[in-house]
């Protein structure tokens, strides 16, 4: 499956597929709006504010999750110096970073309808802001570094200290007592949250997935070429 | 598979990253009481100095039965089902804040039963279920 990411393989992902992943996305999303907006019931307490959830939640998911990624895929370029591992990491930065802010965003505009207040300095969303800041850092460094050697060894210096976040981030509302209420869904205990809510939620999550997806191949081939030209620039 | 190269890579790599998580575990420790966003009536019980004129929070669930409005003023008891708290509010509440529901009432402390409040957010858990499916559970209860 690695070899997949191989770059001759990759710039051989043929306009095609991506076509087709954006069909597939397309089509899940609007299911998903369909869903979340007209045939979901709404909440017995929020009434319709709850149907927010249907965007903030799998935004936070996701962010977490490239997050995730790029902080095993820094620890792995800094033990191992696979050469597509740093373009891999740099490509999925920036759609990470764009779902951190919907998710801070969303949350937000929940907030003021059922808390009452756009924003609070408790556990959870402190940390989701902290996580923004490392990810901007993290996209400010490839930005902003020419080396491509010292981008690639301070990014991951980055991503790989804002791994310790990640946990924080998740149990901030066990450990602490904060306004952010706990997680409906959990890989220990039945889901709090109605089958009818929960379906609009995972087909949101699995099309949001999907153009996750479609950024990062996007991008990443453009990284390679990038990558092979400046190769070729240099071995003149 | 590993050399030596990469197995002191990883060992120095472990070790500031446990060197990190070490400082941010005793960090947040010690803020304790500024990363928790409330205290619970059972927390105040028990707490030996209690800040009587420092801003802080409380949170918990509206008693039943206990709202009292008057004009603009109102007060009612946040519980934690073991212990109690009497609040006073004067203001808008949020459209969330009703008996039974969760809550957090930003203020001061008079003493150990009696606290001023001049904010009041609602504070909702975490199930997620149709109106329909709530009144049908509480029927059977």
């Amino acid at each position: 499956m690695f070899k997949n990411f191989f770059p001759n393989k990759i710039l051989s992902i043929n306009n095609q597929f991506i076509n087709g992943l954006i069909v597939f996305m397309i089509f899940i999303i609007l299911l998903g709006l369909a869903y979340s907006l007209f045939i979901s019931p709404k909440d017995y307490v929020q009434g319709d504010s709850v149907r927010i959830m249907y965007v903030h939640v799998p935004s936070s998911f996701i962010s977490l999750g490239i997050f995730a990624l790029i902080g095993t895929g820094s620890i792995f370029n800094l033990i191992f110096k696979i050469k597509f591992m740093p373009l891999i990491t740099k490509s999925l930065a920036p759609i990470g970073t764009i779902f951190t802010l919907i998710s801070i965003v969303t949350g937000s505009l929940w907030g003021k309808p059922t808390w009452g207040i756009w924003w609070v300095w408790d556990a959870r969303l402190t940390s989701m802001l902290i996580l923004l800041f490392f990810y901007l850092a993290y996209v400010c460094t490839w930005k902003f570094i020419i080396n491509f050697e010292k981008a690639n060894k301070i990014s991951s210096i980055i991503a790989i200290v804002g791994l310790i976040n990640l946990p924080i981030i998740k149990y901030s509302v066990d450990w602490w007592n904060t306004l952010h209420q706990p997680s409906s869904i959990t890989l220990t205990s039945a889901p709090t949250i109605h089958h009818a809510m929960l379906i609009p939620l995972i087909i949101m999550l699995t099309g949001m997935i999907a153009y996750s997806l479609i950024i990062f191949l996007m991008k990443y081939k453009t990284e390679l070429i990038k990558f092979k030209l400046n190769k070729n620039k240099n071995n003149r | 598979m590993f050399n030596r190269r990469v197995k002191s890579r990883i060992f120095f790599l472990f070790f500031f990253f446990f060197i990190a998580v070490l400082i941010i575990f005793f960090t947040l420790k010690s803020l304790e009481d500024n990363v928790v966003y409330f205290f619970s009536p059972t927390e105040i019980n028990n707490k030996f100095e209690i800040p009587f004129n420092k801003k802080i929070r409380i949170g918990g669930l509206v008693k039943e039965g206990s709202i009292n409005r008057e004009e603009n003023k109102m007060n009612f008891i946040i519980t934690d089902l073991k212990n109690e708290i009497i609040v006073f509010y004067e203001g808008l509440v949020p459209n969330l804040f009703s008996e039974g529901k969760g809550i957090v009432a930003e203020g001061r402390l008079n003493d150990k039963k009696y606290f001023i409040a001049d904010k009041i957010l609602a504070k909702h858990d975490e199930n997620y279920m149709p109106p329909e499916v709530s009144e049908a559970l509480e029927k059977s209860n």
